[in-house]
């Protein structure tokens, strides 16, 4: 198991410069295994583990969202699959954080874990269920800090919806007013929050559309903000 | 005649005993009027955005000779037979019902500016305060040997949506067996970049399908096309061996063609052909170089409202305007048309305006489930709309990618069209 200490410090060695705690992707898996009673009741792991409420997590590192072959995933999660979506430590911290913000319709009813230890050592310990230790993703020399934490004065910014009606009008191309979603998925009644930080993923590149990266990577934060005060309240 | 009688000036019974020669009132009017000229992705969606955002405060009349509008944007996809023609048909009962919008079929022939007027065909004439032309494109008379519009039956363009498409597919499914479908692309600047070259993966996918043998010539002008890596990738691994292209550099620009004789002569070669898609080059749809706001081809514009460079009050969207950075699709004109919208309606209302924002995307279909993109973001400057961040798909990328794409782009449809006349 030490080599999971060793992978954790290569990582936090790519990571000089960002101080903050979550920059370390993966902990201690002995504390995660006492973590991943929060997860087990449905995702089985290990020897003989099978798919229960949720897909088994065996060899979960490195695979495609969606790609294991004999689970039902939810629409979301097949989309996020289809645009690119791989489980690393990098991803798998944003959606263990908070699923929605990664998919957004995903089955998996699990509110998230803040603390960025308790993640980093979950993943520890399901590092060592998947193939190829030799092939950590998080190892990459592009592999990046998580940044989808977002700073809640972000959160807190009241939007303009006057402005947000303005701007939304660059999403009514694609996206339906009526809400309806035909191979563009709605995105009106959200959450403010859920929204705010659905966007600032695509905006820090943590969602894999690049129409969405290129499209919520030049709104700033009030623009995400008003878009959300709007949408909220379309009917 | 639809024409709501509140757009004559003068009293109501005076405009209907004269309609052949209404009386212009240059002011003391009531509500503020803007007059869009052309129903496409532009000006519908001007038309649109402007009426639903000012809530009557605008008097509002969009001049559209169409009473169907088809679209050009995915009338590849008809050729490729992956839609009905009537997929692609859309009218404007809504506009005018839901938003009060006075939809006038009609042509616009004339534009006077010093007495913003605008006049139609039919003998009619609008009064403005605003102008929004939106008219698409029209060809440049020969630009290329031997074809004419009058030729446009034996060698159709096919590049504005309707029956130009739909004689285009018909020809390709009456070719004889191992035929030759030939293309004449168009040179820069032209409506829909990845055009042709969709066209072209979408005649080869019906080739493959029932005529297997066929052969495709294309002549380019262009030393390099839009997504061109992407495209012969595709060509390559769907319809390895049928298509011929022959760039700028083996003189792919030196082309004439006789519709008389159904041939097509390359650098010198003469090849008989089948079925001959000439897309000659293109300029500004004519009303805009009737109404005086063109220069060369184009009508230059202002980047942070689309207004014209030579006459404030009048706008030039899409296709037809000349703006910078941003590719001629029914995107961009979407996209630009809101924009507009929003100055126009502050001009007039003093409804709050908000920066310029611009952004486009362009899908092609390469075969089924084989869907790529390319897009950008823009924004204005002094000098013009200017490319802020862009992206493209990648050669190499997973089918299911490919797929998902293809399905985006349907959704992107359903989408503007919404947006356009919903």
């Amino acid at each position: 198991m030490k080599r999971w200490r060793l992978a954790a410090a290569v990582v936090a060695a790519l990571h000089v410069g960002a101080a903050s705690a979550e920059t370390q992707l993966l902990g201690d898996p002995e504390i995660g295994e006492q973590l991943y009673i929060k997860c087990k009741s449905c995702h089985q792991v290990g020897a003989g583990a099978k798919d229960g409420i949720g897909p088994h997590l065996n060899g979960i590192f490195g695979r495609r969202a969606a790609a294991h072959e004999g689970f039902f995933y939810s629409k979301s999660m097949a989309r996020a699959g289809a645009d690119g979506l791989v489980w690393t430590a990098e991803t798998l911290d944003a959606y263990l954080e908070n699923p929605r913000a990664l998919v957004s319709k995903t089955r998996m009813s699990f509110r998230g874990l803040k603390d960025p230890a308790e993640r980093a050592n979950i993943m520890a310990y399901l590092r060592a269920f998947s193939d190829n230790p030799a092939d950590l993703p998080e190892a990459e020399p592009t592999a990046r800090g998580t940044d989808h934490d977002l700073d809640p004065a972000i959160l807190a910014i009241q939007g303009d919806p006057a402005y947000g009606e303005y701007l939304s009008s660059e999403c009514l191309t694609c996206h339906q007013r009526d809400g309806s979603a035909e191979g563009i998925p709605s995105i009106t009644r959200w959450p403010e929050e859920d929204f705010v930080i659905a966007m600032h993923a695509y905006k820090n590149k943590l969602r894999p559309h690049p129409v969405m990266q290129m499209m919520a990577g030049r709104l700033n934060n009030e623009e995400i903000a008003a878009l959300a005060a709007y949408f909220k309240t379309l009917e | 005649m639809k024409l709501n009688r509140r757009h004559f000036i003068g009293t109501g019974a005076a405009a209907a005993a004269t309609l052949k020669a209404p009386a212009v009132l240059a002011d003391g009017h009531g509500k503020p009027r803007v007059v869009v000229i052309g129903g496409g992705a532009g000006g519908a969606t001007a038309a649109r955005y402007l009426a639903k955002d000012s809530q009557g405060a605008v008097d509002v009349t969009l001049v559209e000779p169409s009473r169907t509008y088809f679209t050009c944007f995915f009338s590849n996809l008809y050729i490729g037979g992956f839609k009905d023609i009537d997929d692609l048909g859309h009218t404007y009962g809504t506009l005018a019902a839901k938003y009060g919008i006075n939809v006038v079929h009609d042509w616009a022939v004339d534009v006077d500016r010093d007495a913003k007027t605008v006049s139609l065909a039919g003998g009619d004439t609008l009064a403005y305060d605003k102008l929004i032309l939106s008219p698409g494109i029209d060809f440049v008379e020969g630009s290329v040997d031997g074809w004419s519009l009058a030729a446009q039956n034996a060698m159709p363009h096919s590049y504005k949506g309707g029956s130009q498409t739909e004689l285009l597919r018909a020809q390709i499914e009456a070719m004889p067996e191992g035929g030759v479908f030939a293309m004449v692309a168009p040179p820069n600047p032209y409506r829909c970049p990845p055009g042709p070259y969709e066209r072209i993966s979408m005649v080869a996918h019906q080739l493959k399908a029932r005529n297997p043998t066929a052969k495709i010539l294309v002549a380019d002008p262009k030393p390099k096309f839009s997504k061109q890596g992407l495209f012969e990738e595709g060509w390559a691994n769907h319809y390895a061996g049928m298509i011929d292209v022959i760039g700028e550099d083996f003189g792919g620009g030196n082309v004439s063609v006789d519709p008389a004789a159904m041939t097509i002569t390359i650098d010198g070669e003469e090849t008989s052909v089948d079925v001959c898609n000439v897309i000659p080059a293109m300029k500004a749809g004519r009303i805009a170089e009737m109404a005086g706001v063109t220069d060369g081809n184009w009508a230059p514009v202002n980047a942070v409202d689309m207004s014209t460079k030579v006459d404030p009050d009048v706008y030039v969207l899409g296709d037809a305007s000349q703006q910078g950075d941003m590719p001629k699709s029914g995107y961009s004109a979407n996209s630009q048309a809101k924009v507009c919208a929003n100055a126009v309606r502050g001009a007039l209302t003093d409804s709050r305006v908000f920066p310029a924002k611009f952004s486009n995307t362009c899908w092609s279909l390469i075969d089924t489930d084989d869907g790529v993109k390319v897009g950008a973001t823009y924004e204005a400057t002094d000098e013009k709309i200017a490319k802020v961040d862009g992206f493209i798909s990648s050669t190499g990328e997973s089918a299911d990618l490919r797929k998902a794409t293809y399905e985006e782009s349907e959704g992107w449809y359903a989408g503007i069209t919404a947006d356009m006349f919903s």
